[in-house]
């Protein structure tokens, strides 16, 4: 009788597998729990926290920014993707030359996303964001630029 | 002629422009009813890779080709105007004519079969005595074309395809044509209206019961193996063969194999809905008394062949593949003895009357 036996056996363990499969076909009927993959460009991305996807300086609503351009970041990072263009500019209250950032220019193209910048930074004026849209159809659109125009240091950072 | 009957519209067609035109009028008539052959091959075709495709990811968890058109509809349209502006090459060395011939073999097969299945009352080209005879015997001209693109094609692993495919194809028409002949025990007839019409009260897979469902079985089982899918597809077994016997094709070439398997699915498909779940007939008589009869059947024989195919993409996107000798086994050993035992139980029960209709 192992023969009958052996053709039983083998209906059930196909009708075994066939279940599997159609939990997955029929997700809405037998059950979700399978169902873990987000269709991105459909539904938003789910991204952690604590991912590093570029550089950028916070603003306030006034437009104010913390960078006192100390120049600590583009020190500490080592394959040069920052670069700050300063100047001095006269203080009116205390009559005395400050430093003032101009232009704080990040190469996203160089950067290798390693942390040290941001570590070194004494003012906390430069964060991780997590936008990784980065991909662009031209190697210029790389190079931005992280303060907005017309923006300035925001008072009581530099004591 | 076979196609002058008049309860068929294609015959009435034929008729009505050999009347209106003579002998010209019948011809146009012919070349008529093959362009809606032809278009419905291509239609069918494409539509099933969809539906395969789109399947296949819903089993797996993904989303398929959802891009082109609503839904992805347009996809296999595009693939197929991309594989029609291709390329046509093979090797140096292959043996020219039946590196062409095979293709037209495999195509031909499968639309001289089209030819006998009853879409509807009276929507069938060609309703022949021996009809479902003659479908088992025309599929076999299909293994010929793989056959000879393995051969012609000079290629070892094409040739082990072509031979495999061979192989399984001499085997399972055994076990096919067995269950075939189970049905055609309680038909009494060859010809697929009659098997029809016999089934009119009750739907042979309610009236045999048991030895009914065993054929059922036995004829999935081959069917699926018959047109060379997964769990059976030993001949184009992607691990050890590359593509099998269509490894040198390119372009149409290609695409004609791929098509003809897709409608060679839809054959057994409509074969076993018109042998056990009464063809064209609708469920409990339910639109009998609705207008537009053969409307009406052609959407029941689409909705049961659309189910039956289901099924077997089910099958194909569950179960892994045969070793080659795990494959002879199950025919020699399981499915054959099974069908010749079943006869034998299902000739009892129709001498008997044992059977169950309403």
């Amino acid at each position: 009788m192992s023969y009958l036996g052996d053709v039983i056996g083998g209906i059930k363990t196909l009708m075994k597998g066939m279940k599997v499969t159609g939990s997955y076909f029929f997700p809405n009927v037998i059950n979700k729990k399978y169902i873990i993959t987000r269709q991105y460009p459909d539904e938003p991305a789910i991204v952690m926290e604590r991912f590093k996807g570029e550089v950028v300086m916070w603003h306030n609503e006034n437009n104010e920014h913390r960078c006192t351009g100390c120049q600590a970041c583009e020190i500490a990072c080592p394959n040069g993707s920052i670069e700050i263009i300063w100047n001095r500019v006269l203080n009116e209250e205390t009559g005395k030359k400050v430093k003032q950032i101009d232009k704080h220019i990040y190469h996203l193209g160089m950067c290798t996303m390693c942390n040290l910048c941001i570590q070194a930074c004494p003012t906390n004026a430069i964060m991780w964001s997590t936008n990784f849209h980065n991909s662009t159809y031209d190697r210029s659109k790389l190079t931005k630029v992280l303060n907005k125009p017309g923006s300035k240091l925001m008072a009581g950072v530099e004591e | 002629m076979i196609l002058t009957n008049t309860t068929n519209y294609f015959g009435q067609l034929v008729n009505y422009l050999s009347e209106q035109m003579g002998i010209g009028g019948q011809i146009l008539a012919y070349v008529l009813v093959a362009a809606i052959y032809l278009s419905f091959f291509a239609v069918a075709g494409l539509l099933l890779v969809y539906v395969e495709r789109r399947v296949a990811a819903f089993f797996q968890l993904r989303l398929g080709p959802n891009r082109v058109g609503p839904h992805g509809l347009l996809q296999t349209i595009a693939d197929a105007l991309k594989l029609l502006s291709k390329e046509i090459f093979g090797t140096n060395r292959k043996d020219n004519l039946l590196y062409k011939t095979a293709y037209y073999l495999v195509i031909i097969a499968s639309l001289v079969s089209l030819s006998v299945i009853p879409f509807s009352r009276g929507i069938q080209a060609f309703d022949i005595n021996v009809g479902v005879f003659f479908i088992s015997a025309v599929s076999s001209v299909g293994v010929l074309g793989i056959l000879f693109g393995g051969w012609g094609s000079n290629n070892k692993y094409s040739l082990i395809g072509g031979m495999r495919s061979g192989l399984q194809m001499i085997s399972y028409e055994l076990s096919s044509g067995l269950a075939i002949i189970t049905m055609v025990l309680l038909a009494g007839t060859l010809q697929m209206s009659g098997i029809i019409e016999a089934q009119r009260d009750t739907w042979f897979i309610i009236k045999g019961h048991i030895p009914a469902l065993i054929a059922l079985f036995i004829f999935v089982v081959a069917g699926t193996a018959e047109s060379n899918r997964t769990p059976f597809d030993l001949p184009e077994g992607e691990a050890e063969l590359g593509a099998g016997y269509h490894s040198e094709y390119s372009g149409m070439g290609f695409a004609y194999f791929f098509l003809a398997e897709f409608i060679n699915m839809f054959i057994i498909s409509a074969v076993g809905v018109t042998l056990f779940f009464g063809g064209w007939l609708a469920p409990f008589h339910l639109t009998d008394s609705l207008p537009w009869q053969p409307l009406w059947g052609a959407f029941w024989f689409f909705m049961k062949v659309a189910v039956f195919i289901f099924f077997m993409m089910w099958f194909r996107w569950t179960f892994p593949r045969l070793r080659i000798d795990q494959l002879l086994t199950l025919e020699w050993k399981y499915l054959l003895p099974i069908g010749l035992v079943n006869i034998i139980l299902m000739a009892v029960l129709v001498y008997y009357n044992i059977l169950i209709s309403f």
